[in-house]
């Protein structure tokens, strides 16, 4: 692991003006992963924009982490069936073309 | 300038307590949210919109205000008269600082003639928000995507130097990070979203990795076997006809397909269908013999 793609969470919580509580609740239901080095907590930088989404639904949106973890199931989901839908109007217009 | 009626917009009376105008923002804030609608820009429009309603309808003074010159906004001196307050009241709330709600949105004319752009104190501090996320189009021949190379292209008046790996598929979007609007109060760009709408221009289908063509095979050669060349995607291949090769018949060239998205050196197959052109125009000698070979039948 480049530590320099990691971000310290001590860091984070004073930027994003977080508790680190918050941060360990995403820890334990598994919404976001946490690296121990040399006794220090860090997360992946490539993670920083989904814990963004995170902070500001709960901010803004009162949303709790149970929540949050379905909202972030849900979007996986839609994403996943607009991919399907995507692949399957191109073999539709593969199949259209052949009339 | 239109007018913009902040009251239909949240789904509220005119007589709507704080308490419902706050309802009514949460529930459709839930519902409308950038983050639970990605890359949809009706959903969008829609949240800086009712974000724009609470604004002015959550602040006292604001409603107030808009209350009593909102319709008529571009008449009369009191109008004028509430710009100038408002404008006094704009620089404290700039010296306070820019409080943000979801990153980089703009207000509406109508917003920024009124209450000048400064929003209420109703926010999270001074947190930094990500920006706007942006959403392009790009479009591209089929040629233009089997091979992985660099585009520039302009979104925004900025230009934005872009990888197109080989193997994309028509309507795949990709994301550019931090090419998108700037962040706030110092904080990190939005992402640009790039959809690739992909034209086929080509004699052949695409179906993933597949390729498909159509290869019209002579009746003698069909009927006696040989070889033909036929055109794939890179170049042109030799194959070789067996003897009695009905039409339809499909061959598997495989590897030599579209390339696999991101799967340097892995491509698709390519899959002819043989097509047997009946020869017309038939001379007098041709149908004599036509005729012998059905007596043999």
């Amino acid at each position: 692991m480049i530590t320099e793609d990691l971000v310290l969470i001590d860091k984070l919580c004073l930027h994003y003006k977080i508790e680190l509580s918050f941060i360990d609740a995403l820890d334990n239901i598994g919404l976001i992963e946490i690296e121990i080095l040399e006794h220090n907590r860090f997360i992946h930088q490539d993670r920083i924009s989904d814990l963004e989404k995170m902070i500001r639904l709960h901010h803004e949106l009162n949303v709790n982490i149970e929540g949050i973890d379905v909202v972030f199931n849900l979007i996986e989901k839609e994403m996943n069936l607009k991919k399907e839908i995507n692949s399957l109007k191109n073999r539709l217009r593969l199949y259209e073309d052949h009339l | 300038m239109k007018f913009v009626d902040y009251y239909k917009i949240l789904g509220v009376a005119k007589t709507a307590t704080e308490k419902e105008i706050k309802k009514a923002f949460r529930k459709l804030a839930r519902k409308y949210h950038p983050d639970l609608n990605p890359n949809d820009k009706k959903a969008e429009s829609k949240f800086k919109e009712i974000n724009e309603a609470n604004e002015v309808l959550s602040n006292a003074d604001n409603r107030k205000k808009y209350d009593k010159y909102g319709k008529d906004w571009e008449h009369g001196e009191q109008y004028e008269k509430a710009k100038q307050q408002q404008q006094q009241s704009q620089r404290q709330y700039q010296s306070q600082g820019r409080q943000q709600g979801y990153g980089g949105q703009d207000f509406s004319d109508y917003f920024e003639s009124m209450f000048g752009g400064a929003r209420s104190s109703s926010g999270q501090g001074s947190r930094r928000f990500k920006g706007q996320d942006f959403n392009a189009e790009l479009q591209l021949n089929l040629k233009d995507v089997y091979l992985t190379h660099k585009q520039v292209i302009t979104v925004n008046d900025a230009k934005v130097r872009l990888t197109i790996p080989a193997g994309l598929e028509n309507g795949q979007v990709i994301k550019i990070k931090a090419k998108g609007g700037k962040g706030s109060n110092g904080g990190p760009n939005g992402d640009l979203y790039i959809t690739f709408s992909i034209k086929n221009n080509t004699p052949f289908k695409r179906d993933g990795n597949n390729l498909y063509a159509t290869v019209d095979l002579d009746l003698y050669t069909a009927v006696l076997g040989g070889e033909i060349t036929a055109d794939t995607f890179n170049g042109k291949v030799k194959l070789k006809i067996a003897p009695e090769t009905p039409t339809g018949t499909k061959v598997k060239l495989k590897g030599k397909g579209f390339p696999v998205y991101k799967k340097e050196d892995q491509f698709g197959d390519f899959i002819i269908t043989y097509q047997i052109k009946i020869p017309t125009k038939l001379s007098d000698k041709e149908k004599a013999l036509f005729e012998e070979l059905q007596k043999l039948r």
